[in-house]
């Protein structure tokens, strides 16, 4: 697999970039450059994998609700206990988005994030690539640019193949019609469509600071099997840190604080309060992080 | 941006290394200039709205004109955000109980096979709002007038409503996707204890102000404290303080609204403590006019609708009075009639008596589950510290803000005062 994205770059990529050194790059060339980066990262097999997964668990989380509900029972022992929403599922459809949402955003979403994000320059470089991408006068902070954007783009893919499965699992399993809010109000399927995307958006956004920080550790190693780990396990360290109710001061930094922020959308009226400061938590860290990448990346050493 | 390039020209060795140690100095600054900023303005913006300086300026006013403003405020059309966070300090076992809205320390597997039916899970909101009585909670509330009131418990992943229009009250609660329903001036509990209007019933900055200002007399120091802003809203600060030693109560605080006279802030703090052990406050609030649709409510397609009356009787046939810490007391004969009260003002203390055979156990086995070798007097003792004096010896239960005193003999002694003013009550 490997070999065959280094004879991918060198014969995609490189290759022409070369053959016209003069060829400034333009934007054109930043957006072509941004589409190699895309087709890199959507071909590999280990992004399919992720998106298999992804894709799986709703369908799990679908059967099981169903098998369990089969003779009348109610989802969850009926006492609300389970993940959320799941006693709203069996009514209507559309909630299994939310809950398979709820269920993947606490570690598989980030997961698959924190896979891509710090494979992106470390991977590269461990397998000898990036000098030959940095060979070509790309710049960069172009190919940074083109590989973060990359990664963004991959977020909302991932939230994209959890919320369609869902939605298609759900449709296929339980009743579509009304939803009804968590607030008891009922709205029309179509209006419940656009709470999914307007959810699926929030979500997706609400992995950026991850993302950010990924793509950060993987410009400070050559190993991308190091950045991946390094980046979940930053992931996973700071989810415990908000768990921890005696540190509820530092809590409202922490990337992962407002993650089920997405649940005040199924309002009614809907709470932006959370949603909001999800969103600026979020660009913060990209501010960071981001910044943080392009000053390594742009001043190291790249020997491999 | 122009494209970078640190390693391509011809350049001399010594003075490329350098350059580019210089430039990854300066763009290292950027990241840490970001965070900076970052960390300026969050930290920052916070700590002004907190500092003194930034407190609304307003014309002074004294106590009494605060006073007659808060009880004479016209608002009764608002709608908000309220935040609720008590810390009463309750032992480990009864705030478990009070978060798990239902079960209950004295009934343990009551019910027995009705639980099977999830008569422990309704959205009868006597089940729900003891949920209030611990930790921090939002709460949405909208009331316009005396006759339509709505709140929502807004919890991470579910909400419960309830809705008051008319003669109708409807509880949602998401969680279970169950309804609860009441009509007419029917919506009585089934113990027989009046449920109460809305508004009487919840902890709105309105009623627990009110509640504060009932006990204004010579026992108590009422003045204007400074000023204050609520959910941006300019506001006095009414500082009230009891005068008695034996109160467990250090101050009462109500921020009252300096343009309508509405409260918008309650903080209850206990005496040597710097932490509230009830804060209820507005974070945001508007008085117009709540929109009309916000008090109208259908039960939800699929959901399992409880009727307040098929409650009362299936509580009746089985022959207990409800479920829940609350109306156990009640259904063990805990009446009113058997209530009395002992001093006055904040130092005023509850007496009552348990019923012959709560404390030994057999008061439960009538009809009653209990689990094998549950002992009420074991459980009682593991809750407090045993005394002793003049009436023999007890248990108290102690919290931050309210003590109570169980004695061998089955008297009930529950007062807002120290442990040391509880004994000397019992003690008369």
């Amino acid at each position: 697999m490997l070999r065959v994205d280094t004879e991918e770059r060198a014969g995609e990529v490189v290759t022409p970039r070369v053959a016209e050194p003069l060829a400034r790059p333009g934007r054109s060339g930043t957006l072509s450059l941004f589409w190699s980066e895309l087709g890199l990262t959507f071909r590999r097999w280990r992004t399919l994998a992720l998106f298999a997964i992804l894709a799986v668990i709703p369908v799990v989380v679908g059967i099981a609700v169903k098998i369990e509900t089969r003779d009348g029972g109610v989802a969850g022992g009926g006492d609300g206990e389970g993940p959320a929403f799941l006693s709203q599922v069996t009514n209507n459809s559309l909630f299994l988005v939310f809950t398979s949402l709820a269920v993947t955003l606490p570690f598989f979403l980030p997961m698959a994030i924190g896979v891509i994000a710090g494979d992106a320059v470390a991977g590269e470089a461990g397998v000898g690539t990036l000098r030959y991408l940095l060979v070509a006068p790309a710049g960069r902070s172009r190919l940074l640019l083109a590989k973060a954007n990359a990664t963004a783009v991959f977020c909302a893919a991932a939230v994209l193949v959890v919320s369609v499965s869902a939605l298609l699992t759900g449709m296929a399993l339980f009743p579509v019609g009304d939803v009804t809010l968590l607030s008891g109000s009922t709205i029309s399927f179509g209006d419940g469509l656009l709470r999914v995307l307007a959810v699926a958006g929030v979500v997706a956004a609400s992995l950026l600071g991850l993302a950010a920080i990924g793509l950060f550790i993987s410009t400070l190693t050559n190993s991308g099997i190091a950045a991946m780990a390094t980046t979940v396990g930053v992931m996973i360290t700071v989810q415990i840190l908000d768990a921890i109710p005696q540190l509820d001061m530092i809590h409202p930094y922490l990337f992962p604080h407002y993650w089920l922020g997405f649940v005040d959308l199924v309002r009614d009226p809907v709470i932006w309060d959370q949603v909001q400061d999800n969103l600026v938590l979020q660009a913060v860290y990209v501010a960071i992080f981001g910044s943080a990448a392009w000053a390594r990346f742009t001043t190291r050493d790249i020997s491999a | 941006m122009a494209p970078i390039e640190p390693t391509t020209h011809d350049q001399d060795p010594g003075d490329e290394t350098r350059s580019l140690r210089r430039r990854r100095t300066v763009r290292l600054l950027v990241p840490v200039a970001v965070a900076g900023v970052a960390a300026g303005t969050i930290g920052l913006v916070p700590a002004l709205a907190d500092s003194g300086s930034s407190d609304p300026k307003l014309p002074g006013v004294t106590a009494e004109e605060l006073v007659t403003k808060l009880a004479g405020t016209q608002v009764d059309t608002f709608s908000g955000t309220v935040k609720i966070s008590t810390d009463l300090g309750l032992p480990g076992l009864i705030a478990g109980g009070a978060s798990g809205a239902g079960s209950s320390p004295f009934g343990p597997g009551a019910g027995g096979e009705e639980d099977a039916e999830g008569a422990g899970a309704t959205a009868d909101p006597r089940s729900q709002l003891p949920a209030l009585l611990s930790g921090s909670h939002t709460v949405r509330v909208a009331v316009d007038g005396p006759d339509k009131q709505r709140l929502s418990i807004v919890d991470e992943t579910s909400e419960y409503s309830l809705i008051h229009n008319a003669d109708q009250v409807w509880a949602y609660d998401s969680a279970t996707n169950q309804v609860f329903h009441a009509e007419g001036g029917d919506h009585r509990a089934p113990g027989g204890q009046h449920e109460g209007r809305l508004p009487a019933e919840l902890p709105t900055p309105q009623e627990a102000a009110e509640q504060a200002l009932a006990a204004v007399d010579a026992t108590t120091s009422v003045t204007v404290d400074g000023t204050s802003e609520v959910a941006g809203r300019d506001a006095y600060d009414l500082l009230i303080t009891p005068k008695q030693d034996g109160s467990t109560v250090g101050s009462v605080r109500i921020a009252v609204d300096a343009e309508n006279g509405a409260p918008l802030k309650f903080t209850l703090t206990p005496k040597g403590s710097e932490r509230a052990a009830v804060d209820i406050g507005f974070t945001k609030v508007s008085f117009a006019e709540p929109k009309a649709g916000s008090f109208d409510f259908t039960p939800p397609k699929g959901a399992e609708v409880t009727e307040a009356e098929d409650l009362r009787e299936k509580a009746d046939a089985a022959g207990e009075s409800a479920r829940g810490s609350f109306e156990d007391l009640a259904g063990l004969g805990l009446n009113p009639g058997d209530v009395s009260l002992i001093g006055e003002g904040w130092d005023s203390v509850l007496r009552t008596e348990l019923p012959e055979g709560v404390l030994s156990g057999k008061a439960f086995e009538k009809g009653k589950q209990l689990p094998e070798g549950f002992d009420p007097k074991t459980l009682l003792n593991s809750l407090g510290d045993r005394v002793d004096g003049d009436f023999g010896e007890g248990t108290v239960i102690t919290s931050r803000l309210v003590n109570v005193l169980v004695t061998d003999d089955g008297q009930v002694y529950l007062g807002a005062v120290t442990k040391d003013a509880l004994i000397a009550a019992a003690e008369k």
